[in-house]
């Protein structure tokens, strides 16, 4: 049951997409995303949806991988498009009861729809081609400047990368306590709702004791090493900005720009 | 030379509410370079007594020195974990990293060691386990004797003076300790580390330079192994046995037989034997 279980989505690979650095694909997609709203017409949508499919098929992801990522999402796509349609402003080409469809209404669905969509599709990649690992660590490295104001930011990522690294290990534990259960007659996949939450519980509460037992000692282990948080602290492998980062900023800086151009002159 | 580790008189309970201490007016010092197996009953006080080894744990009376610096100077604490490594019992609950290698750094990293001198220390570290082939795998996917080899491997990169394990192999299964054990005679043979192995295998002690008999909080024996183990009767009162061999011999000497008292591996015990018989013949 809790064997098909995958997490951040991660695919492996070694395409220019996936060697970047991941601090560059936080910035890339963060522009990405400005580009999107500061889009209003069908040349600049053309525009971006064509880096999207660039960057896809350098990263070899496929669209149905993508599309199927954007499933879970049809609800709020159709929901926005919906009342996008339904109360748009301006001349009524169609009025029912108190709905009134307009010219601008169908305009602002469709791009509402499209924005949604590539957004989603732009974090996919994001979370696709990077490790979550490293994904922490880039985040540790942009949001460091923040530690001025006092936000601990070498703390946050820590705890993210010890609940990275643990998640499989509480996986396993579930499974052998789900077991245990098991073999004395409980029973998780039968039986009414409200019978299914209450046999949850006997399973959640060895697991959280368990848990806690786990960080205490992880935190003993971790200060048997040293560990005395973020100051003075070296890393092993350094995060370095290569050739290929600085084209995809490039990249990123052009878009945002032409985005622009076209918005100025509103073709 | 001044031993690495030098307990004073300590006294240790867990509440100040008059409860029975778990360690009671315990003296002992730890040489440099030795290699010291602590063996103890559940309960004996053995864990304890490794917590205060590196200032988990503080002596509620008397005083733990580690190089000269007494656990309880909380300015010298960084100096004292750095120079005391411990390994625990559970592998999984020490691998603080995703990535084998990451883990390994762990220790330099907080210590602020450059990245070039972290890789050769994380390199080093993982060979001298027999890890270095894993260093790009997931913790969680490796076999218990492989994860607690990693978590060794990750005290070894901190380069301390001395190693505390505390029962390394309970959780483990035979091929896992046996690994572990090997990882651990690798480690002296290459680095001659001070090591303190916390135990209740006897087995595990009989390659140690000295063992020591943990027993309610109290030293109930210290010596070789060989010195150790040749008190049958004191190791059994301890509830604890002596290796088989050693039984053996001394049963015999029971029924007057004269075989030596000290014997510990089988050949020696074979050997005994059957000098023993031919000196009978003659």
């Amino acid at each position: 049951m809790l064997k098909n279980v995958t997490l951040g989505q991660y695919f492996p690979g070694a395409t220019p997409v996936h060697r970047l650095d991941p601090r560059t694909k936080l910035i890339f997609l963060t522009g990405y995303i400005v580009a999107l709203f500061l889009a209003k017409n069908w040349a600049s949508y053309a525009l971006i949806f064509f880096t999207l499919a660039a960057v896809s098929y350098t990263a070899h992801i496929k669209p149905k991988t993508l599309l199927s990522g954007l499933k879970p999402l049809l609800f709020i796509v159709v929901f926005t498009a919906l009342i996008n349609l339904l109360y748009g402003t301006g001349e009524p080409l169609y009025t029912f009861w108190i709905f009134r469809i307009t010219r601008q209404g169908i305009h602002n669905a469709i791009f509402m729809v499209l924005r949604i969509m590539m957004l989603v599709c732009g974090t996919f990649m994001l979370t696709y081609t990077t490790s979550p690992l490293s994904l922490t660590d880039g985040l540790e490295l942009l949001l460091n400047p923040l530690k001025k104001i006092r936000l601990p930011v070498h703390e946050l990522s820590m705890m993210m990368s010890i609940a990275l690294r643990f998640i499989p290990t509480l996986i396993e534990e579930t499974d052998k306590i789900m077991s245990a259960q098991k073999a004395r007659g409980a029973a998780f996949d039968t039986g009414k709702l409200t019978d299914r939450a209450r046999a949850l519980l006997p399973l959640l509460v060895p697991l959280f004791v368990g848990a806690f037992r786990r960080a205490d000692e992880l935190a003993t282990a971790m200060e048997c090493r040293c560990y005395h948080g973020g100051e003075g602290r070296t890393r092993m492998k350094q995060l370095r900005f290569s050739g290929i980062d600085f084209a995809a900023f490039s990249l990123c800086a052009l878009l945002i720009a032409a985005v622009c151009v076209l918005r100025a002159f509103g073709l | 030379m001044d031993p690495i580790i030098k307990v004073e008189n300590l006294t240790f309970s867990y509440t100040d509410v008059g409860e029975k201490p778990v360690l009671k007016n315990l003296s002992l010092e730890i040489e440099r370079g030795s290699f010291v197996a602590v063996l103890g009953h559940n309960g004996s006080g053995k864990s304890t007594l490794a917590k205060h080894f590196n200032a988990i744990l503080l002596p509620t009376e008397g005083r733990v020195l580690v190089n000269g610096m007494d656990t309880r100077d909380e300015e010298r604490l960084l100096d004292i974990r750095g120079a005391v490594g411990m390994v625990f019992q559970n592998p999984d609950n020490q691998i603080v990293a995703s990535v084998v290698e990451d883990d390994v750094a762990f220790a330099p990293e907080n210590l602020g060691v450059p990245p070039d001198k972290i890789r050769r220390r994380v390199d080093e570290a993982l060979k001298c386990v027999g890890m270095y082939d894993f260093r790009l795998h997931a913790p969680h996917l490796l076999s218990g004797g492989q994860k607690q080899r990693v978590a060794i491997a990750g005290v070894i990169a901190m380069q301390p003076q001395c190693i505390v394990m505390d029962e390394p192999t309970a959780m483990l299964d035979p091929i896992g300790r046996r690994e572990v054990l090997q990882a651990i005679r690798q480690l002296r043979h290459e680095t001659g580390m001070t090591v303190v192995l916390i135990t209740h295998h006897m087995e595990e002690c009989i390659k140690a330079d000295r063992l020591i008999v943990m027993s309610n909080g109290v030293i109930a024996a210290d010596g070789t192994p060989r010195e150790v183990f040749s008190q049958v009767e004191m190791m059994k009162s301890e509830g604890l046995r002596s290796p088989e061999t050693t039984e053996l011999a001394h049963a015999l000497r029971g029924e007057g037989f004269d075989l030596p008292s000290d014997v510990l591996t089988v050949d020696e015990c074979a050997d005994a034997i059957a000098q023993f018989l031919k000196k009978d013949k003659k």
